[in-house]
């Protein structure tokens, strides 16, 4: 083929370079999801394992105090950037952003390769943190100081130096990543394909890209820091202490400090999982809707707008931190303007929906299902974004119901939409309907009913981060009985994705075979030569582009789609 | 190893017709450039912070590192010298270029070395207080992108046993690096000397609360 020659990049010889050393955008989103899910599982079965304790409290003798915090700590950490961030920017990001632009590969791959084993390191890293004496930290996924490295918190030792150093690898792998995928969009489009004509997939995964780029160097000058406190005795955020009768060497630092540089990554972080659902999502709509996405340039601006305001918010975790009171209203308004461009997006998601012909695959109902928990989990943010009503509820089980919608589950809900909408171009396979609907329901009904009842648990004051409610006045038994069904359910939805997981592996080889384009979509993904896309993705020449990406159902036109790259009649004979 | 051309739609050109004007390399660099200031951006915003409290006492910066400053500049006016070279076709200055660049590189890191011995010898230890603390992290972050910089170096002078653009594309993104070093550098030795905790509050009002 033309153009494997005198390039650099020729098609992989051997099993270990075309599946293990590969360096083939498709084959790293593969390895990169995959080593997702199975830290994401772990995650899911710490998250059980609490539930577990609050559900039924001290029935289960190894889970004590220590261990539980270890399990909260590792289960927010594991699920925020070993799952969800890997997987929208390692897992779809490598897959989707070189075929839906039209390029051959990502423009650095070596670099992509690259940033795949460092995550695994970071990864392995992270796993190993587990076996060694103490545990891993039981920090809190915040890791505040002067906590996180004092005696007295679960893996004081080096349980937190591993955390701290392995989020440093991945911050390293995610760089790697980034700066490829952002290339790439800048960089390889193919003729035709100018930036407003780019999937919204593209756009959301493209701007939170550029938000990780900017947003984890705070969480790696944090860590940095972190571990010389911890390690060489240094002050940058350890103050004064007396730490069990003793005094510790450390004077004068900012606890408060550390909450500002790693806020000013967390809260992008939360539109680094949101972003890509965005895009991906709005894609899912319009294409199982038949109907072109409402306002484009609209979602493609209110993307914009989100990552701008993103990193100016940070400080709303921060209210009840003791920071300047003043500060308060400057983050509380910046806050509140994001209800804007995301209610803007939410209004354009259902304005596509009306009236179009709604197929319910399963795609789609995870679609919908997204703008459900996503609208619900936003809208108790706006109340939390007001400071005088933030004070009382911020310790208590509001918190934990409202950021679990908004920024856990709904994505999550897009992953697994996104996961069996593109589930056919990876494997040239389908996945199993009756399996995915039973998913389905199990999982968004499920995670209804786990966090809706905890807003309510929230309102009569339930703490959050507490180990055991025993002997509080002000939590009637009521609340037990509710803590042992949200615990019940979470099980029951644990269990469920084994549904998935089963799917998942047996579709991959038993599946009904799927066709280039089974879903009818317009964008380049599903118009390659080759189904699964072959090394070069599009055989001896690339796709010209002649549209944006949203021609559904256009009257006269023979079919109900209009791919990207099909040729306008009445075109001269071009390429 | 070497970086991969763009995989083109035309044989070893660019991906998109008009789009010639820029390699991937180019773009690459800028973005890598944004993340690398945004880190620094935050190290100095949280030295601004910390130096407001209490137990804050700043140390004497050794003469040794007017002298690694010099080395930089000296290293990133060669590769600026290899830069041009590139530029008139000249492939022997640009060798030249590139050689004395890396040397001066590794003086210059060698030289910041000697100014941690310096302040080791003086008894400012890493943990005797945070303006020390912060003094070994610019300087240590910073050196090590500059060993990450030699690194390129290295690989970008194999490189040019094949003259060419490629080549000529990879020197010419070295010397931006480099200059974009110094720059860092400049800054950051600039604030060691210079920011007092009073004119951080000036500067920053009460942000710093």
């Amino acid at each position: 083929m033309a153009y494997s020659h005198g390039d650099g990049h020729h098609p992989p010889q051997s099993f270990w370079t075309r599946y293990v050393w590969s360096q083939d955008h498709k084959v790293i989103a593969v390895q990169y999801t995959i080593t997702a899910i199975l830290i994401g599982l772990v995650g899911l079965v710490l998250s059980n394992l609490m539930r577990l304790q609050l559900g039924f409290p001290g029935r289960f003798a190894f889970i004590d105090a220590q261990h539980y915090y270890q399990f909260v700590t590792m289960h927010g950490m594991i699920m925020v950037i070993y799952l969800l961030t890997a997987l929208f920017l390692g897992g779809f990001g490598n897959y989707l952003i070189p075929l839906m632009v039209g390029a051959r590969d990502m423009v650095f791959p070596f670099l992509n390769m690259l940033s795949y084993w460092v995550y695994l390191v970071a990864v392995l890293v992270l796993v190993a943190s587990f076996f060694v004496p103490g545990g891993p930290t039981g920090a809190g996924w915040t890791l505040y100081p002067p906590q996180a490295i004092l005696p007295g918190t679960p893996g004081d030792g080096a349980g937190i130096i591993l955390m701290l150093v392995s989020l440093l690898i991945f911050i390293v792998a995610a760089t790697m990543g980034g700066l490829n995928y952002v290339t790439t969009v800048l960089q390889a489009r193919t003729e035709g394909m100018t930036m407003f004509r780019l999937p919204l997939s593209v756009w959301g995964i493209f701007m939170a890209t550029i938000l990780a780029l900017l947003a984890f160097p705070a969480l790696f000058v944090s860590a940095v820091m972190m571990l010389l406190d911890k390690t060489l005795g240094t002050s940058f955020f350890m103050p004064a202490v007396i730490s069990l009768g003793q005094t510790l060497g450390y004077k004068g630092g900012s606890p408060l400090l550390f909450q500002h540089l790693f806020w000013f990554f967390g809260h992008p972080e939360v539109y680094i999982v949101a972003l890509p659902a965005f895009g991906i999502v709005s894609d899912l709509i319009s294409t199982h809707a038949r109907k072109n996405i409402f306002g484009y340039r609209m979602m493609v601006w209110a993307i914009i707008a989100i990552g701008v305001l993103s990193v100016v918010v940070w400080a709303h975790h921060m209210f009840v931190s003791g920071m300047n009171p003043y500060f308060g209203f400057f983050f509380a308004t910046t806050t509140l303007i994001i209800a804007i461009p995301t209610a803007l997006k939410v209004y354009n998601w259902v304005l596509t929906l009306w009236r179009g012909n709604i197929h319910l695959t399963v795609p789609m109902l995870f679609a919908i299902a997204f703008v459900s928990m996503f609208t619900i989990g936003g809208l108790t943010g706006l109340f939390l974004g007001n400071v005088s009503v933030d004070i009382p509820l911020s310790n208590t089980y509001f918190v934990v119901a409202h950021f679990h919608m908004v920024m856990g589950v709904a994505p999550i809900l897009v992953v697994f939409g996104g996961l069996y909408h593109w589930f056919p171009k990876v494997t040239g396979r389908m996945l199993n309907d009756t399996l995915g609907k039973l998913h389905f329901w199990i999982t968004f009904v499920g995670t209804y009913l786990i966090y809706f009842p905890m807003h309510y648990l929230g309102f009569l004051g339930m703490p959050r981060r507490y180990y055991a409610y025993d002997n509080y006045q002000f939590i009637p038994p009521s609340a037990q009985q509710l803590n042992v069904f949200i615990t019940v359910v979470a099980l029951i939805v644990g269990v469920a994705q084994l549904l998935f997981l089963f799917n998942l592996a047996w579709s991959a080889f038993k599946g009904r075979l799927a066709g280039p384009n089974p879903w009818g979509a317009t964008t380049l993904e599903w118009q390659t030569p080759d189904t699964p896309p072959t090394h070069g993705n599009w055989g001896e020449a690339q796709p010209v582009v002649y549209r944006w990406a949203y021609e559904y159902s256009v009257p006269g036109a023979t079919e109900d789609f209009v791919p990207q790259n099909l040729m306008p009649e009445g075109e001269g004979e071009g390429e | 190893m070497a970086m991969p051309l763009p995989l083109g739609r035309h044989e070893g050109g660019s991906t998109h017709p008009g789009r010639s004007a820029t390699s991937p390399g180019k773009t690459g660099l800028w973005v890598f450039m944004a993340v690398v200031t945004m880190l620094f951006a935050l190290l100095l915003f949280a030295y601004m912070m910390r130096m407001q409290l209490y137990d804050w006492h700043p140390l004497p910066l050794p003469w040794q590192l007017w002298l690694s400053t010099t080395l930089l500049a000296a290293s990133s006016l060669a590769l600026l010298v290899a830069r041009l070279g590139v530029w008139r076709g000249r492939w022997g200055e640009v060798r030249v270029g590139m050689a004395v660049g890396g040397g001066f590189a590794i003086a210059f890191v060698a030289c910041q070395g000697w100014a941690w011995q310096q302040l080791l010898e003086w008894d400012y230890g890493v943990a005797g207080n945070p303006a020390n603390s912060f003094f070994y992290l610019f300087t240590a972050l910073h050196g090590l992108h500059v060993l990450g910089g030699l690194i390129a170096l290295g690989l970008t002078a194999r490189r040019l046993r094949r003259e060419g653009p490629a080549a000529g594309i990879a020197v010419q993104l070295c010397a931006r690096y480099w200059h974009f070093l110094l720059a860092v550098w400049l800054v950051l030795f600039g604030t060691l000397g210079t920011l007092t905790p009073a004119l951080a509050r000036s500067i920053c009002g009460g942000l710093l609360g």
